[in-house]
């Protein structure tokens, strides 16, 4: 969804494994349901996020702002910049 | 690329180095827990807000949210149980110049420290107070806060609460504070927005931040882990700005009202203080060594500055991206 011919913008996630405590604020509340638990364990037991449809980010740094153990940030790709579509 | 466990390249690409001590991460906010997404919103706010960081000091009082100090890179202080207000104000007064941030709890601020948050407002002290809201004391076993609701087990109360629990806008407002606000540990954006606010404006600005506290508030309470109440805090807030903060108190469990519910200009003490004295002295009268319009024309220089940090701020892309 996109208003009008708005370009969409793409944002790389980049998690650290090693900071997270698991409380899946990242995965339940990404607009876009880029991230999801994965299976694995870090060093201290908790299930850390992986990016499951990384295609799909969108750079909101929304899953950066509400992360509480700050292990996540968001990048935006190199030709992520605003601007307009020609359609 | 989506995992980076290289921890000493993750500290330095990170958004949050320089204005987090990195160094002490992982912090000792338990799983679920809210404050972290408020100290996110808080570093955000002041990237944006293009404030100096060296004129920018951090004051907690004792608790879980009291740790905030200790994990900002900036001036700050950790301070005794419920006095982080008066250290404020005392530093303050003592440098007009700095920028004065509160970040603690309701427990450290209207519980222990009431008296000192009435009278900061009362007195309409130029600080902006971050007050998170958690409904119980997380750090000492979880007993019951003045803003505890009714009904909600606590370790002092584990038949339920029975107390008639404080509004913190209601009496942040009735108290004086020109600028009042409640939003939730969810609502990120909505509360950087008000740090924001808070941060260019003059007066007691006062924000209360209601977030979950999981292995206290919600154990004892069977109310699920902090994704749940996150959810909860979605379904079940309203935002009404503008509101009467009379009509703002919490039930257990039920509707939280949020928004934006005063916003109002007053003399702040300091000018309070200028007026009086100007009145009484006449216009040679000084403090801290200069007259009342050298101080504001410096006053103005600093405020063109942030305004120029502001816009740099604004206009560079935004935090990480």
């Amino acid at each position: 969804m996109f208003f009008n011919n708005l370009k969409p913008l793409h944002g790389n996630v980049y998690v650290n494994e090693t900071w997270c405590k698991g409380c899946g604020f990242c995965v339940q509340f990404c607009p876009t349901n880029v991230l999801d638990i994965s299976p694995g364990y870090n060093a201290k037991g908790y299930h850390p996020p992986y990016a499951k449809t990384p295609e799909r980010c969108h750079n909101c740094l929304y899953c950066q702002m509400i992360c509480p153990e700050f292990a996540i940030f968001v990048k935006g790709d190199d030709e992520c910049v605003k601007g307009e579509t020609n359609q | 690329m989506s995992t980076l466990n290289d921890i000493a390249q993750f500290k330095q690409v990170s958004p949050m180095s320089g204005i987090l001590r990195m160094e002490r991460m992982p912090h000792i906010w338990c799983p679920g827990c809210g404050i972290g997404s408020e100290v996110n919103s808080f570093a955000e706010a002041i990237r944006r807000s293009g404030i100096d960081q060296d004129k920018l000091t951090v004051i907690s009082g004792i608790g879980c949210t009291g740790r905030v100090a200790g994990y900002s890179n900036f001036d700050s202080i950790h301070t005794t149980h419920g006095r982080a207000i008066p250290v404020a104000t005392g530093m303050h007064l003592a440098n007009p110049k700095l920028k004065v941030v509160v970040f603690s709890g309701e427990g450290d601020l209207s519980g222990i420290g009431g008296n000192h948050l009435i009278h900061a407002a009362r007195r309409n002290m130029d600080m902006v107070v971050i007050c998170n809201n958690n409904f119980t004391y997380g750090m000492t076993g979880g007993q019951v806060t003045p803003t505890t609701p009714g009904g909600a087990i606590a370790s002092t109360t584990p038949y339920g609460n029975y107390e008639y629990p404080f509004s913190l806008p209601f009496l942040a407002d009735a108290a004086g504070a020109t600028y009042v606000a409640r939003w939730t540990s969810v609502h990120a954006r909505n509360v950087t927005q008000a740090i924001e606010e808070a941060l260019a404006r003059k007066g007691f600005s006062f924000i209360e931040i209601i977030s979950p506290c999981t292995t206290l508030y919600l154990r004892r309470n069977r109310l699920g882990d902090g994704v749940d109440w996150l959810q909860y805090f979605q379904e079940n807030t309203v935002i009404k700005h503008g509101c009467d903060t009379r009509e703002t108190a919490i039930d257990y469990q039920g509707k939280i009202v949020i928004g934006k519910f005063v916003d109002k200009q007053k003399p702040t003490y300091l000018e309070s203080v200028d007026k009086r004295y100007v009145q009484v002295v006449g216009d040679d009268y000084q403090l801290y060594g200069k007259t009342v319009p050298e101080r504001e024309a410096e006053e103005k220089a600093e405020q063109e500055r942030i305004a120029a940090r502001r816009a740099a701020a604004l206009a560079e892309p935004e935090a990480g991206a």
